[in-house]
């Protein structure tokens, strides 16, 4: 028996993908927007270019919910009393990625929260995060 | 969801928190048509429970910029399951395995550009649901190995048969697995790190 048979492709140079809708619940204002735009170089990787929030971002709370916190605001801080990333706080809180990326925001624009930066493929420094990732894997 | 009970929101148990030393996190996407065993791959090798996130894609995000907001756009959601390995104190590497329909991973921002690269599950009785999202991982330059999953009555081809079908270039890893066995499942992503090692010694990667 002889198996399907499939055709390689080649890599597309493609642009650069546009960067998502903000997904917030109502309509948002300028002053909201000037917000996000100051968070992304916060939270960038400190070369300038604009970082967004990753599924693997790592969140923690830099303080307990003031009162003027949100329910969910609230529920997002008590969470990250130790580092979870967007991914998990989205499945906890059941809200869409975007929306949680919305929340977390707004809460590093009020200073309550940290983000640590994911690695990402293109930022690789050098070969030592590929070998600590198999030193880690090595140990399971 | 009701957010004023935000006191008994399900979170992590104790004994699942990261510590506080955690610094950063990477990704491997464990893809593969439907059925192939992504989900028991993740579920295999994760530490905590696995979990599910979602992602509503919008005509928007599917390319038509225009009508985003409107609120006849056709809307999909898109969950992924994942799990979480501790690999140090200070870094931790996560697991997405993607269900569903292929076309909509790839709108999701920074699911695979960020990724450190992907494992393709195949099912040796059905190679080719598997084939568009290996073409896919090509055209976005995202290294990849296969991972053959061990199915009851799927037919063993010979490595270098399964080479030409999958038209796979002869340094590209193509490894057996069971991945509902823990070790299986690590032995597959030993392998994709070994290859992304590979390439970054060949300067492949910047
Ligand atoms: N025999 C065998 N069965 C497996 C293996 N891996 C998964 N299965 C079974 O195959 C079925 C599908 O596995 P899933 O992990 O749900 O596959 P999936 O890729 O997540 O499926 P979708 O999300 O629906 O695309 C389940 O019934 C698994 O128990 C394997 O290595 N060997
Ligand atoms: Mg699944």
């Amino acid at each position: 028996m002889t198996p399907p048979r499939r055709r390689r492709r080649r890599p597309q140079h493609l642009p650069a993908p546009p960067p998502p809708p903000p997904a917030r619940p109502e309509g948002g204002s300028d002053s909201e927007l000037r917000n996000l735009e100051r968070l992304y170089t916060i939270a960038g990787p400190g070369d300038g270019g604009r970082a967004e929030l990753d599924l693997v971002t790592l969140i923690v709370a830099r303080s307990a919910p003031p009162p003027s916190a949100s329910p969910e605001e609230a529920a997002v801080l008590r969470l990250c009393t130790a580092p979870l990333s967007v991914a998990e706080l989205s499945a906890y809180l059941n809200l869409p990625f975007s929306a949680m990326t919305v929340l977390i925001t707004e809460l590093i624009t009020a200073e309550l929260v940290q983000a640590r930066a994911p690695i990402v493929r293109q930022a690789l420094p050098d070969r030592s995060l590929l070998e600590a990732v198999m030193h880690g894997l090595q140990r399971l | 969801m009701d957010f004023n009970g935000s006191d008994t929101i399900p979170g992590p148990r104790t004994e699942d928190h990261l510590p506080h030393t955690a610094q950063a996190a990477v990704k491997i996407v464990i893809v593969g048509g439907f059925g192939v065993g992504k989900t028991t791959m993740v579920g295999s090798v994760s530490e905590i429970r696995p979990l599910t996130t979602e992602e509503t894609m919008t005509q928007a995000g599917i390319g038509i910029d225009d009508n985003y907001g409107s609120d006849s756009k056709t809307a999909t959601t898109v969950a992924m399951d994942f799990g979480r390995i501790s690999l140090t104190e200070k870094l931790v590497l996560y697991l997405f395995g993607t269900p569903g329909q292929e076309r909509f991973w790839f709108l999701w921002n920074g699911l695979f550009e960020g990724a450190l690269g992907a494992v393709v599950l195949v099912d040796a009785r059905r190679l080719e649901v598997s084939f568009d999202v290996m073409g896919r991982l090509e055209e976005r330059g995202v290294p990849f190995v296969v991972a053959v999953n061990s199915f009851p009555d799927a037919p063993r081809y010979p490595l270098e048969e399964l080479r030409t079908a999958l038209d796979l270039a002869p340094e590209i890893p193509i490894v057996d697995c069971d991945v509902r066995r823990r070790a299986s499942s690590k032995d597959v992503l030993m392998t994709l790190m070994r290859f992304l090692h590979s390439l970054a010694l060949s300067g492949a990667l910047t």
